[in-house]
């Protein structure tokens, strides 16, 4: 418990704004799935997103780099706007780093040039330093000996510390997670795990979409909950999941604890 | 519960031989030709029909057969007259190419068929393989052309046989899947005019025979021409083939775009990538692969198609062969003439295919 305190502790001295959200509105068609939605998250802050499926919960975090066009509203990443401008897109791209549920690695690529590929073509990296960069993350993520295999001949969990490799090689200040635990056995969970804990040690801006409750109690600032394509309660962790404020907190609490 | 475990532990976990019914020559001929009645009856056709055909066409090629002989000669013989093929092999090959010059197109043949079997080997695939193609066509042309370094200039009208079949070919082919691929990927964009573009031009080309190409390109284009500019008869039948070949691979690799996970996509763009290296880089890599069984059925389709171009009197491997059987000493040995040319195609064909499927397997073994 001491350790997860001075986890936390660490983070959040600066009060620089590094993500912006005002008043997001995204429709899919006829269907509004994110509402009104305003989000302030300051350098360094670790954020975990949960709610039920549908909720608008990873169509938030895509929007944050563009992943998903929003249709209202303004999002401010880093002193950038996000808008048409392909400019700012790529910016922003280059600033924001993503872990998807399913890996997304490059399956006709070897590890390593998984790795070096984004420095090497957006970056313009010499390839000398690339091949340094993703060893140095790779040895991060207890993967390096696996450096010459394809993905398929990784198990799920190291295929998803591959993935995170993937996006610290771009050196990103800010990291969006989306659900990158639910599609891994359960034995293989911690590993994962294991190494955002440590990104988040070092002082990572995090978005966590995850229901992993060790996870949010560990390491997150606030945890958020959303339904309805709305921000339902934003709170710590431990008044979150100790004491849930909302009526459909409440609800989902108790059905993920079971 | 008790005794289900107790009669796990009665098996034995040791690796058991399978029973030896179907060992043996008698074993392999009971389970592949006898094992059903129905089975049984299938090999007794079979049989028959082989014992009625493949011994008298063996009568007729080989034993009866005259293979040095005139025309005349041949008439009075009953067996096969190859003689049709030895005797006119230089113009059923060349066409009316000069005959003393004829070692030239000979010669660009061979530096075809090497550079395409030193391209075979994918460790050889790079930038000055590329370079030496270039630079192998160039000379090909040259030598077929002549009129520089003292070689005798030979129109393109003389050009024919297995070198013009070649030539429509592996230039149709080469250009027609770059373009192809163009095609498919405006055909999946995001801006509405290139997309229409696209999907109007595949549409089209595809509606309408490769025939009806190859007679507008000879017949109605020159029509709007200013008078006096006249475009060589080759490189518009060339032209034709190639338009109309990229329009059926650009349906096939856009089977293969479709095919591709989004999540691909997304990852390359969150890492940054824009569109060119995304498609460059992670897409196509992985989509081509997935289409090469379908391209290869295209390919080898266009290429037999190169035989069209009859209908526009060029005179490639099969005009060739046609005019030689118009000649009166040899009228009525098509039968050879055509089985000859056959087996050319064949041989193309087959090691084109057997080619598609090594690749196949040589990338499936580096990513599996």
């Amino acid at each position: 418990m001491r350790q997860e305190k001075s986890d936390k502790a660490d983070g959040l001295q600066s009060s620089e704004v590094i993500i912006e959200i005002q008043n997001l509105h995204k429709w899919y068609g006829e269907m509004h799935v994110l509402k009104d939605i305003s989000l302030t998250v300051q350098k360094g802050e670790r954020i975990v997103v949960c709610g039920p499926s549908g909720s608008g919960k990873s169509t938030l975090i895509r929007c944050i780099n563009r992943l998903e066009e929003h249709q209202r509203g303004r999002i401010i990443v880093h002193g950038v706007e996000l808008n048409n401008d392909l400019k700012n897109i790529e910016k922003i791209r280059a600033d924001v780093g993503m872990v998807f549920q399913h890996f997304n690695l490059f399956p006709h690529l070897t590890i390593l040039e998984n790795l070096t590929l984004g420095p090497m073509w957006v970056r313009k990296v010499p390839k000398k330093e690339a091949l340094e960069t993703a060893m140095y993350y790779l040895d991060k993520v207890h993967i390096s000996e696996q450096a010459e295999k394809y993905p398929s001949q990784l198990s799920g969990g190291q295929q998803q510390r591959v993935a995170i490799a993937r996006s610290l090689c771009m050196k990103p200040n800010i990291m969006l997670f989306d659900e990158p635990t639910s599609a891994l056995d359960p034995e293989m969970v911690k590993e994962v795990l294991d190494v955002m804990i440590s990104l988040a040690r070092e002082g990572m801006t995090m978005i966590v979409v995850s229901h992993e409750m060790g996870f949010a109690k560990s390491v997150a600032h606030r945890v958020l909950f959303m339904d309805f394509g709305q921000i339902l309660e934003a709170n710590t962790p431990e008044e979150f999941f100790g004491n849930p404020q909302h009526e459909r907190s409440r609800l989902f609490i108790s059905q993920i604890l079971h | 519960m008790r005794t289900e475990n107790q009669k796990f532990k009665s098996v034995s976990t040791e690796n058991v031989k399978p029973p030896a019914v179907n060992i043996g020559l008698i074993g392999w001929i009971r389970t592949n030709l006898f094992s059903s009645w129905f089975n049984s009856i299938l090999t007794v056709i079979t049989v028959y029909i082989l014992w009625k055909t493949i011994p008298p066409f063996v009568q007729w090629a080989f034993i009866d057969s005259l293979w040095f002989s005139t025309g005349a000669e041949c008439h009075e013989a009953g067996g096969a007259c190859w003689s049709v093929v030895l005797k006119n092999f230089r113009f059923i090959l060349f066409g009316f190419y000069p005959h003393d010059q004829q070692w030239r197109p000979l010669l660009a043949m061979g530096m075809l068929i090497g550079l395409l079997f030193f391209s075979r080997n994918r460790n050889h695939w790079n930038i000055y393989l590329a370079y030496s193609w270039m630079l192998g066509l160039l000379l090909m042309g040259f030598l077929m052309k002549g009129g520089i370094l003292g070689l005798v200039p030979v129109e393109s009208i003389q050009w024919g046989g297995l070198p013009l079949t070649l030539i429509l070919s592996v230039f149709g082919l080469t250009a027609a899947y770059p373009l192809g691929v163009m095609l498919a990927l405006g055909r999946q964009s995001r801006l509405p005019i290139i997309r229409s573009l696209c999907i109007v031009y595949i549409e089209l080309i595809r509606g309408v025979p490769l025939i009806s190409l190859l007679f507008m390109s000879s017949v109605v284009f020159p029509l709007f021409f200013p008078e006096g500019v006249t475009f060589n008869k080759i490189i518009r039948a060339q032209i034709a083939i190639i338009l109309f070949t990229a329009a059926y691979i650009a349906e096939v690799v856009r089977g293969g775009l479709q095919a591709m996970d989004r999540g691909q996509y997304e990852a390359a763009e969150s890492i940054g990538l824009n569109y060119y290296q995304t498609m460059r880089l992670v897409i196509l890599p992985q989509a081509l692969k997935i289409v090469i069984p379908p391209s290869v059925s295209i390919l080898i389709s266009a290429f037999k198609d190169t035989s069209l171009v009859v209908i526009i009197a060029l005179y490639d491997l099969l005009k060739t062969t046609q005019s030689t059987l118009t000649n009166p000493e040899w009228m009525g040995f098509s039968a050879e003439a055509y089985l000859f040319i056959a087996i050319i195609y064949f041989i193309c064909c087959f090691f084109m295919s057997n080619y598609s499927r090594r690749l196949e397997r040589e990338l499936n073994r580096s990513n599996r």
